[in-house]
């Protein structure tokens, strides 16, 4: 990856709180290229979201990037005043939310949200960004858009809703798309249709997907590569099919086998014993080591940087010496 | 749309016929009229002359079912004290009030919403963090000190403005008479109406503040500045119509207590609105005027609430898909 779209390197975000700085993310790296998917998995808090949210600039007060840089196209744009930045927003980066529910304006019809939004973005006039807004909605697979189009949000199913707000993201034709567990919200029937959407609409605008989910279902149908992440930090990064089939962090390895599958006799399902330790205490060393069953002396002291493991990296000191042991593949049945 | 209105003005009917057996309950209990209107030395033949004929012999369903029909017609009987026709007298007091009532209003509105806005939006500034002191200051102060300061300040120490009464009043119509349309009658009205409107005027500004503050956290905000809408179009196309929804009602509701408690203004400003006939049928025990008085403010507050919940369903989809779905 030469030229990635988006870089990040060492970010840190920091909570201000009165008892000092809680880091929320610390030393989180990653490259998205043009057009690609990359998931993002982990447990709640494990700061998925902030990792979205500090890349478009949202977030809230009292969470601030303390360090690292972000690039976009090669231009740095973590420091960016606040007027430079929104003119980024909706057309080089978009950002879908987990509730469709609550993404829209009550009070605001559909049409309202999509001309606002494309007229925000383009010199087109009014009544051209309505033809606009109708062809969005039908792309999204809105039926009879023409008449949807002056409903209501509530009027509006989850799923419809859904696709609305990926119409939204879209309107600025951003490079980016950053999808905050878009179907964490949504009944699993709907969940695969909307997926689908996303993918294909990412596709054909030529998009780039930042996929934020603890859904391993989703990233294994829908993304290119996948980041782990745990306690504000990354601790695997590779391709998808990689990284499922054989991961190699043990809390990679241990969230793999924590998911149900179909095939085979039904077994308890794996658990990764403990809980992933609070901000305010988080261990030295490896953050994992208190809970990694393969842990030794090393791990609770110094801190494992991503160590780069064939095509992909790890941040295990297990693979120091850049070899894999061979259990890997003793979790896949 | 229709059925919903319908059904709103019978549940306000029965409002308005609870209230009005309440005040009836006034008559029955509250002294007797008739000590109150003759002299010590009346005879006890005349006292049940008078009695017989105010109807106070009459059985008690039948005196009350003919408070409530005359009340409906607006006809609240004769006052003990001034013997004239109730409806009459609170006729020629009312656009005093209302007057005053709706300018406090329009003012606390004009400066409240924006105050409030504006604290919301600059949450950290100096300039909102002292708006959010004084209005505790306005917030606290009662009324009649707020007069009595402004009376001090502007008519005795400056002599700009009258410090009592209404000024000169143009007669428009058979009954309205307004004193808006001369100059010692606005005059008149802007110490008044600051001291009614001030309280209403912090309590809306922080009201609007928080609502604002809580709207602004809302997921659709966030997702309206992720699609890089200006902050103008955020703050309000999206925050503020939502904030004032529920604004609303608060503010209705005080502009039915701006009127009901006018009282205290009124009498500080002498003016010759329905607060001070109030308090004097108090003192008098004039039962007509006090019914009538309670009356018309369970009817304000009753329209009021109305208006509201029509206001609510033309402003929120929401409730209008209930509505239709309720009637049709």
């Amino acid at each position: 990856m030469t030229n990635p779209l988006l870089s990040v390197r060492d970010l840190r975000v920091e909570f201000a709180t009165r008892r000092g700085p809680l880091v929320a993310l610390d030393g989180v790296s990653l490259d998205i290229a043009a057009g690609e998917i990359l998931g993002i998995v982990g447990e709640s808090g494990a700061g998925k979201s902030l990792t979205g949210l500090a890349i478009i600039g949202l977030l809230d007060p009292p969470g601030h990037i303390a360090g690292g840089e972000i690039r976009l196209d090669g231009r740095r744009i973590d420091n960016l005043p606040a007027a430079e930045m929104r003119k980024l927003r909706g057309r080089r980066i978009g950002m879908i939310f987990q509730d469709p529910l609550t993404s829209l304006n009550p009070l605001l019809r559909i049409g309202d949200h999509l001309v606002e939004t494309i007229l925000a973005h383009s010199a087109l006039t009014p009544k051209q960004a309505r033809e606009r807004a109708i062809a969005l909605l039908s792309e999204v697979g809105i039926p009879a858009p023409e008449k949807r189009i002056d409903g209501y949000p509530h009027e509006f199913s989850g799923g419809m809703r859904q696709r609305v707000v990926i119409a939204l993201a879209l309107c600025g034709e951003p490079a980016l798309v950053i999808a905050d567990e878009p179907t964490t919200a949504l009944d699993v029937s709907v969940q695969a249709q909307i997926i689908a959407v996303l993918k294909k609409l990412t596709r054909v605008h030529g998009a780039a997907v930042m996929l934020i989910t603890h859904d391993m279902g989703v990233i294994a149908e829908t993304a290119d590569r996948v980041a782990v992440m745990y306690a504000g930090r990354i601790v695997e990064i590779g391709k998808v099919s990689e990284v499922v089939r054989a991961p190699l962090h043990p809390y990679a390895r241990g969230l793999m086998a924590a998911i149900p599958t179909l095939e085979g006799r039904v077994a308890r399902l794996a658990q990764i014993p403990g809980a992933m330790p609070r901000l305010s205490a988080i261990p030295r060393g490896c953050a994992f080591s208190p809970r990694c069953p393969e842990a030794f002396d090393r791990c609770r002291v110094e801190r494992p940087p991503l160590l780069t493991v064939g095509d992909r990296s790890a941040a295990c000191w297990l693979y120091d010496r850049g070899h894999a042991p061979a259990m890997t593949t003793e979790i896949v049945s | 749309m229709i059925a919903f209105i319908i059904r709103r003005l019978l549940a306000s009917l029965g409002v308005l016929i609870a209230v009005g057996l309440i005040a009836f309950v006034m008559f029955r209990y509250v002294g007797d009229p008739v000590n109150q209107m003759v002299g010590i030395e009346t005879p006890a033949a005349e006292r049940e002359a008078l009695r017989q004929q105010l109807g106070l012999n009459e059985p008690v369903i039948v005196q009350a079912s003919r408070f409530l029909l005359n009340a409906a017609r607006f006809d609240f009987g004769i006052s003990y004290q001034f013997r004239q026709p109730v409806s009459v007298m609170i006729g020629a007091r009312l656009p005093a009030t209302l007057e005053l009532a709706i300018v406090a209003s329009i003012l606390s509105l004009l400066a409240g919403v924006p105050l409030g806005v504006y604290s919301a939006l600059r949450r950290d500034s100096a300039l909102a963090k002292l708006f959010q002191a004084l209005s505790l200051v306005g917030i606290s102060l009662p009324t009649f000190l707020t007069g009595i300061l402004l009376i001090y300040l502007f008519s005795v120490t400056l002599g700009w403005l009258p410090s009592f009464g209404r000024g000169a009043v143009v007669p428009i119509g058979s009954w309205w008479t307004t004193g808006l349309l001369t100059m010692s009658g606005l005059k008149s009205l802007i110490m008044p109406a600051i001291t009614l409107a001030l309280f209403q005027m912090t309590l809306i500004m922080r009201l609007v503040r928080a609502e604002m503050l809580e709207v602004l956290r809302a997921d659709y905000i966030r997702f309206a500045r992720a699609r890089g809408l200006s902050e103008r179009a955020v703050h309000f196309h999206h925050a503020l119509k939502n904030t004032l929804v529920p604004v609303m009602t608060v503010v209705g509701l005080q502009l039915g207590s701006i009127v009901a408690f006018s009282i205290i203004t009124e009498t500080v400003f002498a003016w010759p609105g329905m607060g001070q006939l109030f308090l004097q049928s108090i003192q008098n025990v004039d039962i007509p005027i006090m019914a009538a008085y309670l009356l018309f403010i369970a009817f304000l507050f009753v329209i009021i609430n109305l208006v509201v919940d029509l206001l609510y369903v033309i402003v929120d989809p929401r409730l209008r898909a209930a509505v239709h779905g309720a009637s049709g």
